[in-house]
């Protein structure tokens, strides 16, 4: 189907258009935006886990010079038509109606939580307000910990709800039962995991402007969705749709917190309707450490059983999963743990019983690979434990239980939300394996970890493999337009921040119609662009948004053919596309370039269009990918532990990398090794703390540590291109793929580098604090022997 | 709250304004003067995203104040290549090396590799050189690899690294 690209534009790494601006520094982020007029928003936010507020004083903030209004939900209610902000992605898992306020009403349920919005001349002046800003609260009991969380007597997180049970289910196929009865060998182990934020550098950010003369809400939003701001503004604030146009400027890196709809994202907007002037606010870092979701703690109590020559008989267990005060996004993330927990391996049986538990901490929901990294930390390490158990070595363990190329595509037995059974759509996971293997060396490890041994150095090997189910629907628009000048306007639902989504729509554009990425123009993040769209989320754009524009660029190329054809008095067979013009073949003066068919088609008053076609040299398609494509992986990495202070070092990481037809293979490696580092950081440096009251620990970057180029190792890759039979292009996600591999593959490292010890990694992270208890513990437990 | 006058010659041309004490050099650059391309990640002088030149030598934006760049010559991301020019060796490696993807760290990259470039002039850099002059400045996108690349194309001579795959 992809054969009518021209050869040149898919598979290949073109330099990306969106660099030179930003090389030059002539981005447009949300903070770049200054609008005449415009007051400066910072927020009043709570300083405690838990309370009941009992009074706000405002008086010395708003008299503070400087200072235009100081607001709180009684002052923005007016302006409002519901009380919550109306966010749930439908989950018959979730048993209350927890969404968020825009500010606080009464109960403060986080550290954190905006109360109040101060607007200013200036944010300094706003600042200075907020802190003038005085509060009356009853402290309440917090809950920290969701175990604890749900166990009876436990405070509740929320007064207005039971419990702190915000959702359960079973996940269940198989007999998991009679498996664990006949099986002929048992590991069982708790995990604690914890994954930290999306920290992208350029924190959230919103200017809202309320036009009296046009009767419109223009809201610039960093935000990874417009179109769903859009719906909840729409919704929220009683406006029309024409009335609300939300806009994604340049966006400083999203990797899913931007996802979610954030209580400043109504707030400003309200604001700026209330007091009828342009309102800007600007997350300063303490605030995205605080007051932006972030994935968090996963604690597993799990158990696997195989055969003796271990394969994998039945996975059970049970997953409390720490969801935090309120719903901005449902119930993804411990969903996507628990499905990818199978992995790209053979489970005949599986039970595992989820429980979501609210506690007083800021709401948990999605970072780059979205809980998936944790359903496979928990698969491999289990693997490891098997492979540990019966003398076989991890590869092999491994080899045994991978799905096999034959049986693609392979349904697995769960169930998905969309009804449908979890079906990997193609790939060839040994191979993929025995590659990363070879490129890793990993058979003559031994050698040199002996080698390293003797010097006093405790090097390891490990290994990992994952699925990661990408292009997540339900669809997402383009629509491709030849304007008479000869520029090719495209507009699509798809945003972007970082991707290279401009770069990659463009080229298959071009790929089609057969013109320069230059004469190309992406409209993408806004939504008077776009009627419909979705965004980013879930390593979808390529698949969704790559596919619609290609479908819609072939309309096109069909139509300028019948235009042309109807112009040169020729059968449109006889007409070839290239280089931006229809051509006769054979006759190589008699052309017409897509400039002048997109003139003809425009139309001249009182004479038919050419060919009796419809006007314009337009199209559009709306691309419905009919289920997830599965892209996989296997990470092999090497490790040195220092003994005595704990202290990981990573020498030596390879990755082999399957995300069907590649559009941009150096696109593509760039999303693999963010995703990678982001993996690494989870693993060894990022924790984000708290203390038992729900009180932040980390607030900056010296508390939260963040990977940096003097600890990150060179990053080798190696790609397979197994096509997707599920769109026209053939291809997969890459963006999120990277992270879902890396904690498991450098916890396994970091084992067999102790293997000796016999220290075993559970929890995450590994910090070097943590692995220096590890090994004293296991000092101890062999010199006590 | 007590205002000040400086004067302050960025990109080559000289600004004169009255600026409250407090405020730091990259709101004065980014709301004061315009030039919006010095952006600021953290305002604790960690993510390096604000990095600037001030008479030559790398400074966090956020950490200093505006009246400490008084009499100062600063160079801001702006001043790197002329606006209708080509673009820096450095900048045009670091899209060949694909160095860059949502570009908000981009400028901070950029103005660190120059200092670094203009301190080892003629000298050859290694990439573990590379890394730890680089380790100044978070990158959440691209893992650094295609910024190291890219520095190692432009400042390692012959000990430069091809492509990874």
């Amino acid at each position: 189907m992809a054969g009518d690209l021209s050869p040149g534009f898919l598979g290949r790494s073109v330099p990306r258009v969106e660099d030179a601006r930003l090389l030059r520094g002539a981005g447009r982020f949300a903070d770049d935006i200054a609008l005449p007029g415009m007051l400066h928003a910072a927020f009043v936010r709570s300083p405690v886990a838990h309370a009941l507020l009992r009074s706000v004083d405002l008086s010395n903030a708003r008299a503070l010079p400087g200072v235009r209004a100081v607001l709180t939900y009684a002052d923005l209610r007016p302006q409002l038509r519901c009380d919550r902000i109306p966010l749930a992605l439908p989950s018959a898992m979730l048993r209350f109606d927890v969404d968020p306020f825009c500010l606080a009403q009464r109960e403060l349920c986080y550290a954190g939580e905006p109360i109040a919005l101060v607007a200013a001349e200036s944010r300094r002046v706003a600042e200075d307000a907020a802190r003038l800003v005085e509060l009356d609260f009853e402290a309440l009991p917090a809950v920290v910990d969701a175990r604890q969380g749900l166990q009876s007597g436990a405070p509740k997180a929320r007064l207005d709800c039971p419990d702190n049970l915000v959702a359960q289910t079973v996940l269940e196929y198989g007999d998991s039962e009679g498996a664990f009865a006949a099986g002929s060998i048992r590991v069982t182990e708790r995990f604690r995991i914890h994954k930290g934020g999306g920290h992208s550098i350029e924190p959230r950010g919103v200017v809202a402007r309320f036009d009296a003369v046009e009767d419109m809400l223009t809201v610039w939003d960093g935000t990874q969705m417009p179109h769903r701001a859009k719906a909840v503004l729409v919704a929220s604030l009683g406006l029309a749709e024409h009335q609300v146009r939300v806009i994604a400027p340049d966006v400083g890196g999203g990797f899913g917190p931007k996802a979610v709809f954030h209580p400043e994202e109504l707030a400003v907007p309200a604001a700026a309707m209330l007091l009828q002037v342009p309102v800007k606010w600007i997350e300063d870092r303490l605030e995205s450490f605080t007051a932006t979701v972030g994935e968090r703690v996963q604690e597993w109590e799990m158990e696997a059983a195989a055969d003796r020559e271990g394969r994998l008989l039945a996975i059970r267990g049970r997953l409390y999963h720490d969801h935090g005060a309120c719903t901005p996004y449902g119930v993804a993330l411990s969903y996507n743990s628990a499905t990818n927990l199978v992995g790209p391996y053979v489970l005949p049986a599986y039970h595992l019983e989820i429980q979501v538990g609210l506690t007083n901490l800021v709401p948990a929901a999605p970072t780059r690979g979205a809980g998936r990294p944790q359903g496979t930390f928990v698969m491999e390490r289990l693997l490891d434990g098997i492979a540990l158990q019966l003398g076989i070595e991890r590869d092999e363990i491994r080899r045994r239980n991978l799905i096999a190329p034959a049986q693609m595509p392979y349904a697995t037995p769960i169930v998905t939300r969309d009804g449908k059974a979890m079906t990997y759509d193609s790939g060839d996971y040994p191979e993929c394996q025995r590659r990363a293997l070879a490129a890793a060396k990993w058979s003559e490890f031994s050698g040199r970890q002996a080698a390293a041994r003797s010097e006093g150095r405790w090097l390891g090997i490990g290994m990992a493999n994952y699925v990661e189910g990408t292009g997540r629907g339900p669809f997402e628009s383009a629509a491709v337009r030849v304007e008479p000048s000869g520029e090719i306007r495209v507009t699509t639902g798809a945003t972007a921040q970082g991707q290279g989504t401009k770069t990659m729509l463009a080229q298959l554009v071009g790929g089609v119609l057969g013109v320069p990425l230059e004469k190309i123009h992406i409209v993408d993040g806004d939504t008077a662009a776009s009627p419909l769209g979705l965004g980013a989320y879930a390593s979808r754009q390529a698949v969704t948004a790559g596919n619609a524009v290609v479908i819609a660029a072939r309309l096109v190329a069909e139509k300028a053919r019948k235009a042309a054809a109807a112009m040169l008095e020729v059968a449109p067979e006889d007409l070839d596309l290239a280089d931006g013009c229809v051509r006769v073949k054979g006759i190589p003066g008699l052309k017409r370039s897509l400039a002048d068919l997109a003139r003809a088609l425009q139309g001249t008053p009182g004479y038919a269009l050419p060919g009796d076609l419809e006007p314009g040299l337009a199209a559009a398609s709306d691309f419905q990918p009919g289920a997830i494509a599965y892209t996989n992986g296997t990470h092999v990495v090497e490790a040195e532990v220092d003994i005595h202070t704990g202290a990981v070092r990573l020498d030596r990481y390879v990755v082999v990398h399957d995300c069907g037809r590649m559009i941009n293979p150096m696109m593509v490696e760039g999303q693999v090794l963010g995703g990678v580092v982001h993996g690494i950081g989870a693993t060894l440096f990022e924790w984000m703390r708290y203390d038992e009251s729900g009180q932040p620990l980390c607030g900056t970057y010296a508390d939260y540590v963040l990977p940096t180029a003097d600890v990150v190792p060179r990053i080798e890759i190696h790609h397979m291109e197994s096509p997707s039979p599920l769109n026209p292009l053939g291809i997969k996600g890459a963006a999120e793929s990277g992270t879902i591999g890396a904690a498991s593959a450098i916890a396994s490292a970091i084992e067999d580098a102790l293997k000796p010890l016999g220290v075993r990694i559970t929890d995450l992270p590994v910090t070097p604090a943590r692995l220096f208890a590890l090994i004293r513990a296991a000092e101890q437990r062999r010199d006590s022997r | 709250m007590s205002s000040h006058q400086v004067a302050v010659t960025v990109n080559g041309r000289l600004y004169r304004r009255t600026v409250d004490a407090r405020v730091n050099l990259a709101d004065f650059l980014r709301h004061e003067i315009g030039l919006t391309g010095t952006h600021v990640g953290c305002e604790h002088g960690i993510c390096g995203a604000c990095t600037v030149l001030v008479d030559g030598f790398t400074a966090r934006a956020c950490l200093m104040l505006a009246v400490q760049a008084d009499g100062r010559t600063v160079q801001t991301i702006e001043g790197v290549a002329q606006a209708d020019g080509p673009l820096h060796p450095i900048q045009a490696a670091l899209s060949a090396h694909h160095g860059l993807q949502c570009g908000y760290c981009t400028p901070g990259v950029v103005m660190t590799l120059i200092e670094l470039q203009c301190e080892n002039a003629g000298a050859t850099l290694t990439e573990a050189e590379i890394r730890r002059a680089l380790s100044g400045n978070l990158c959440r996108c691209t893992g650094y690899q295609g910024m190291i690349d890219a520095a190692l194309a432009v400042l390692g001579g012959a000990q430069e690294r091809g492509e990874t795959s």
